[in-house]
């Protein structure tokens, strides 16, 4: 009975101290207020001064660095401006990464296994200096560019590092595999007889194909896209290494504020804003789990 | 814990070492001879963990977050002075620090503004803040006699529009940044009301479009790689830069100028954390550094000045002789200090500086 309730406490504890903890420290920071000090903000928990102690420090928070946030509008720019690169590469991710799937789950059964290991090979390399070695491929002297002139097929090179195009670059290959992996798992599971039924009944291949088999991977789609979306807002290494001055993100926003400014409390501020609305689709992407869950069982 | 220490002391006795004293530094990026972190080891049997940064705002949070785990840290001047009153440093024990004497007047009554009596910092290295240029390029995109000394370079709209296709780098640094755009305009580098800031960002705005990046470190490979043709950047990485350019023997020919309406002087300075785990070797490291042959052995390798008297007779005349490190005192007239921005200034400048950056 002991170790049945102990199976079932650990990931609740885990929990506990991974997230909600440090959840709670961030949201009790963005009420606080900036100071010059050693942590840089005020009001400090003193837990010797008993009861009267914990109040008084409750009275002095307030919710000052959230109004200040919306007196200036580079927030909301940087959280909406987050939203479009999340948008537009989840979608190039998909676009590319939906064939490749496709392609590996139409390969030969003993071919497979070597396919999903070459989609997970990258990860064997830390992501920093994948994202370091694009750097190299970009730049103006970088191979790519050599490589085009050396063709013939342009005379400049072209400008492609430190822009938003490099940023969209970095996004879609760091992500891919997020991508390919769950829409392979769908597809693989997909029962071929499905399509030869459809087959029979008059289908071409292609309308086969969007009315069998892209609505039964749907749960694999979905899924990928989640993965790729929820960090993608967030990020803040791939914008800061290929992005240029132009590109504002969130990420670069709270890094600004933390360090630049030394102000903790705004920082925190502009994390739990940006925490409440990764929520949505977080709790739109534990739905469909669910959902499918029960279609399954 | 206890256990694993002395399993690990354990192992070094195995291993035959004397003693598992280490000591952690925390420097700059492409900042010291790494001959000289060999050579502390083997002269004092302490293991060094040396990790770099490339921004005094890591540094800072670092600092104020506390329990970096650092024994010798080297912020700016102006960081310096904030965090010292922070309460992020512990005074220097001098009587350990049997190389003081060493130390240049000249440098220390400077960096007293911002460490009152040097009580809790010593001098690493001191330089300016410039131009770097690619000078066949530019010379081919501005012709000969292109202001190559001068700030209207990079903050003349015509001169950059022009130069954008080449590639321009400024620092991600906005404490050095303003002065520069305040000098150009022809006000005092030091001004930090509202009025000097706005005039700041006119300056900048105008030629932000054709600034490619805003970073502080890798201006240095793409200078010498021919990536791009003008960084505003650090005195000595420019210089680095150049030599990295004729190490490769790329055609690439990089000049250093401290521009001619000022260039800001900026100090880097040794300080123990208030909780250095080792204190004591921290003291023992600083103390290597200000040996004079030491001193000297870093900066003729990195190309910036020190705060060292008695290394200047081991300075080679490539450092020493050259007045883009040692200025003359002509050229030392023409250099400028700036003080900290106070809490509520830093904000506007901070959110200036990310307008700039990314125009909104």
């Amino acid at each position: 009975m002991m170790r049945r309730t102990f199976l079932i406490a650990l990931p609740y504890i885990w929990l506990l101290a991974l997230f909600l903890v440090p959840f709670a420290i961030v949201l009790k920071i963005s009420l606080s207020d900036i100071a010059l000090a050693r942590p840089p903000y005020m009001p400090q928990l003193d837990l010797t001064g008993g009861l009267a102690a914990v109040w008084d420090f409750i009275t002095q928070l307030d919710f000052e660095n959230f109004v200040f946030l919306t007196s200036d509008d580079l927030y909301w720019k940087a959280y909406l401006s987050s939203l479009k690169i999340a948008a537009l590469s989840t979608a190039i991710t998909l676009v590319v990464g939906y064939p490749i799937a496709y392609a590996m789950a139409r390969a030969a059964k003993e071919w497979r296994p070597t396919l999903l290991m070459l989609v997970i090979l990258p990860f064997w390399t830390s992501f920093l200096i994948r994202v370091y070695s694009w750097m190299g491929i970009l730049s103006t002297e970088g191979v790519l560019n050599q490589f085009l002139i050396g063709i013939g097929a342009i005379s400049e090179p072209l400008q492609i590092l430190n822009t938003q195009t490099a940023v969209y670059i970095g996004i879609v290959y760091t992500y891919l595999p997020f991508m390919i992996l769950p829409i392979y798992s769908a597809l693989e599971k997909l029962d071929d007889s499905l399509l030869e039924a459809a087959e029979d009944l008059g289908c071409s291949r292609t309308t086969a194909f969007w009315l069998v088999t892209l609505p039964l991977s749907k749960g694999g789609v979905i899924a990928g896209c989640f993965l790729v979306f929820i960090p993608t807002l967030g990020e803040f290494v791939i914008p800061s290494l290929l992005g240029g001055s132009e590109t504002l993100m969130i990420g670069k926003v709270l890094w600004e504020e933390f360090f630049s400014n030394r102000d903790w409390p705004v920082a925190s501020a502009v994390a739990v804003i940006l925490l409440l609305i990764l929520i949505i689709p977080i709790v739109l992407f534990q739905r469909n789990e669910q959902k499918q869950r029960e279609a399954e069982g | 814990m206890k256990t694993l220490m002395s399993f690990t002391a354990g192992l070094a006795l195995i291993a035959g070492m004397a003693a598992a004293e280490e000591v952690r530094v925390y420097n700059w990026s492409d900042y010291i001879d790494e001959e000289l972190l060999e050579k502390f080891e083997a002269e004092t049997g302490i293991e060094l963990i040396y990790d770099v940064f490339d921004s005094n705002e890591v540094l800072e949070t670092k600092m104020l977050a506390g329990g970096s785990g650092y024994d010798v840290v080297v912020p700016t001047g102006t960081f310096l002075q904030r965090q010292i009153q922070a309460g992020a440093f512990q005074k220097l024990d001098k009587s350990k620090l049997s190389n003081m004497g060493n130390m240049w007047d000249v440098i220390a009554e400077r960096t007293a503004t911002y460490d009152p009596g040097n009580e809790y910092s010593v001098n690493y290295m001191w330089g300016t803040t410039g131009i770097g240029v690619n000078t066949g390029k530019v010379a081919e995109i501005l012709g000969d006699d292109a202001p190559i000394g001068s700030l209207a370079l990079v903050f003349d709209p015509a001169n950059m529009e022009k130069l954008a296709s080449c590639g321009v780098h400024f620092l991600d640094a906005p404490t050095e940044l303003i002065p520069a755009a305040l000098a150009y305009a022809g006000m005092d580098p030091d001004r930090k009301d509202g009025d000097a800031l706005a005039k700041a960002e006119e300056v900048l705005m105008a030629v932000r479009p054709h600034v490619q990046k805003f970073h502080s470190s890798e201006y240095i490979n793409a200078l010498a790689n021919g990536d791009i043709c003008v960084a505003i950047g650090w005195s000595g990485d420019i210089l680095q830069a150049r030599d990295r350019a004729a190490e490769a023997e790329n055609g690439v020919e990089i000049a250093y100028n401290a521009p001619s309406e000022g260039a800001l002087m900026w100090f880097d300075q040794m300080a123990i954390p208030e909780d250095a785990p080792n204190p004591e070797a921290a003291h023992t490291f600083l103390n290597f550094i200000m040996d004079a042959q030491n001193m000297a052995a870093a900066s003729n390798y990195v190309y910036y000045a020190n705060g060292n008297k008695a290394s200047q007779e081991f300075l080679v005349e490539d450092v020493i002789g050259d007045t883009a490190i040692y200025p003359d005192e002509a050229a030392l007239q023409n250099l400028y200090t700036v003080t900290p921005f106070p809490p509520r200034e830093q904000r506007a400048l901070t959110r200036m500086w990310t307008k700039v950056k990314s125009g909104t």
